[in-house]
């Protein structure tokens, strides 16, 4: 886990042959009893090993101020690991990955969102979370209420939001920040079609504003219109690494 | 974020970052800490001020009720409990939250990056604007059983400095722990109710020291051996203006270093395993 601060210099994130080995805990090896039993009856269970998932093997990348990466790949090929490996939530089991810049995960809409809060207070909250401070919240409320067009709802809890309200909501929030390294997960789609238009601008100018951009995605269009090279996953390690085109034909070909 | 430049994530200079770099963002644990607060009586006409009503309720009845049961004044006995209550409520509400720091994070912690501490000192806030909250109580009780105080009650500010500080390396090694080891939980939280028995709150430790029968007398010395017992007394004493002793606060100073330096093991260890593990 790593401090979410300011750097001045240029933001990068290198990774040299990282690994995210999963321990899978069931509720026998998590508890105490086992592994007590384990170290005071000698070596009877073999199996008290804790299983492990390899869910990211020898991920080896070097991505630059300016790189605007699409992330294709099946469901469970480790897209969202390599994100939250990238974003520095999960350091690397082995090998070494180094980030630089300030990170602004956007893997759930939803999260650090609270239902018995106002829309209004939620806001500020998002923004905490995603590393701004109070006072560049304060100064974007505005901007963000306008875009929502929640209006007075702004004021009532978030419970009373339809699911399309909240997205609105997060997406205001998430599009109004300036980050450095913006790390995109897929599932951003949730609106009405007139919406979805008015989000694709306003996504557009993020990605414009960010120094570095990882967009994981299952949908050629948006992949297209914010990137240019991509990285291919597959069973947790790098397919292929280049052109956005190139990958795409690659992977799409695959399918055929 | 700072530069991950060290191939291993176990080394002293993360664990210290870690703590550094959540302090440095104060503005959102501080948020989160009092939208804690404010949420548990959003919808409450009182809001608040209930954990204040609920505390002087809570120690007045025991306070009487003791005061009958071991034939005590009130007017001492009272005092004595609801400042007793007032801390351990801090102590306890470090612990027992404190095991369950990471693991009611989960969602935060596997969707953000942030330091570990961050949660860690937003429950140390909360619990402070708990004790903030109870202490009006105490202020309201000098009104109606005076103390005799002297300047010797400023000793208050560096005794609630030194329970913060336990509070936050208490519930950075238990929450670590905990999250590996999930029957732990159970086991502080029971461990913890057990402690406000065998803690002098209710009761009143130097009563049984002086006591007739030699064996209570013996048996009543073995309190020294609670540390809770030390943390308790760096700050009842002064508040009730009683003499004070510095074995306590050499006991809990031994306490914060010694904790503190076996925290910062457990962060070098096991620090990055955290979100792997909740």
């Amino acid at each position: 886990m790593s401090v979410s601060e300011s750097t001045n210099g240029p933001v990068s994130i290198t990774t040299k042959d990282a690994c995210v080995d999963f321990p899978i805990f069931d509720a026998r090896s998590r508890s105490l009893k086992k592994t007590v039993m384990g170290l005071v009856g000698g070596n009877i269970d073999s199996a008290a090993k804790v299983p492990v998932i390899a869910a990211l093997r020898d991920v080896t990348l070097s991505l630059d101020h300016g790189a605007r990466v699409g992330l294709v790949g099946h469901n469970g090929a480790g897209k969202s690991t390599l994100l939250r490996l990238l974003s520095g939530i999960y350091e690397p089991t082995r090998g070494v990955a180094t980030i630089r810049g300030r990170v602004a995960p956007v893997f759930d809409l939803g999260v650090g969102m609270d239902p018995e809060i106002s829309g209004l207070e939620n806001i500020m909250v998002r923004g905490l979370f995603l590393g701004m401070t109070r006072k560049q919240m304060q100064e974007r409320v505005d901007d963000i209420a306008d875009f929502t067009e929640l209006g007075d709802f702004l004021r009532m809890p978030l419970r009373t939001y339809s699911t399309g309200m909240r997205v609105r909501l997060a997406l205001g929030v998430v599009t109004s920040i300036d980050p450095e390294i913006l790390l995109l997960d897929e599932g951003i789609g949730a609106v009405d079609a007139a919406f979805l238009e008015k989000s694709k601008q306003r996504l557009v100018e993020l990605v414009a504003r960010s120094g570095l951009l990882v967009f994981a995605s299952h949908s050629d269009e948006f992949l297209r219109e914010l990137c240019d090279t991509a990285i291919w996953m597959e069973h947790g390690q790098i397919k292929q690494q280049g052109e956005l085109d190139e990958v795409l034909r690659a992977y799409k070909g695959q399918h055929a | 974020m700072t530069a991950l430049a060290q191939p291993d994530a176990r080394t002293w200079r993360k664990a210290v970052d870690d703590l550094a770099g959540g302090w440095r963002q104060r503005q959102l644990w501080g948020h989160l800490g009092w939208q804690d607060i404010r949420q548990r009586y959003r919808r409450s006409l009182l809001g608040p001020i209930w954990i204040t009503i609920s505390m002087a309720v809570t120690a007045v009845a025991l306070g009487i009720l003791y005061a009958g049961l071991f034939g005590i004044e009130l007017a001492t006995l009272l005092p004595h409990v609801l400042v007793g209550f007032v801390v351990w409520n801090f102590i306890s509400g470090c612990i027992a939250e404190g095991s369950e720091v990471f693991i009611a994070n989960e969602g935060l912690i596997k969707h953000l990056p942030a330091p570990l501490s961050v949660h860690v000192y937003r429950l140390v806030w909360r619990q402070l604007l708990f004790f903030a909250h109870n202490f009006i109580v105490y202020l309201v009780m000098l009104l109606v059983f005076p103390q005799p105080l002297r300047w010797t009650v400023l000793a208050v500010i560096p005794a609630v400095v030194l329970l913060a500080l336990n509070g936050a390396w208490v519930a950075l090694a238990v929450g670590i722990i905990t999250t590996r080891f999930r029957d732990i939980v159970p086991i502080t939280q029971s461990v913890v109710q057990l402690m406000f028995f065998m803690t002098p709150i209710v009761w009143i430790y130097e009563n049984l020291l002086n006591s007739d029968n030699p064996a209570i007398a013996e048996r009543a010395r073995l309190a020294e051996f609670n540390p809770f017992l030390h943390f308790l007394e760096i700050i009842r004493r002064p508040l009730l203006g009683q003499d004070q002793h510095l074995r306590h606060w050499v006991v809990v100073l031994a306490i914060t270093v010694v904790g503190w330096a076996l925290t910062m093991v457990v962060m070098r260890r096991y620090r990055s395993r955290v979100s792997y593990w909740v």
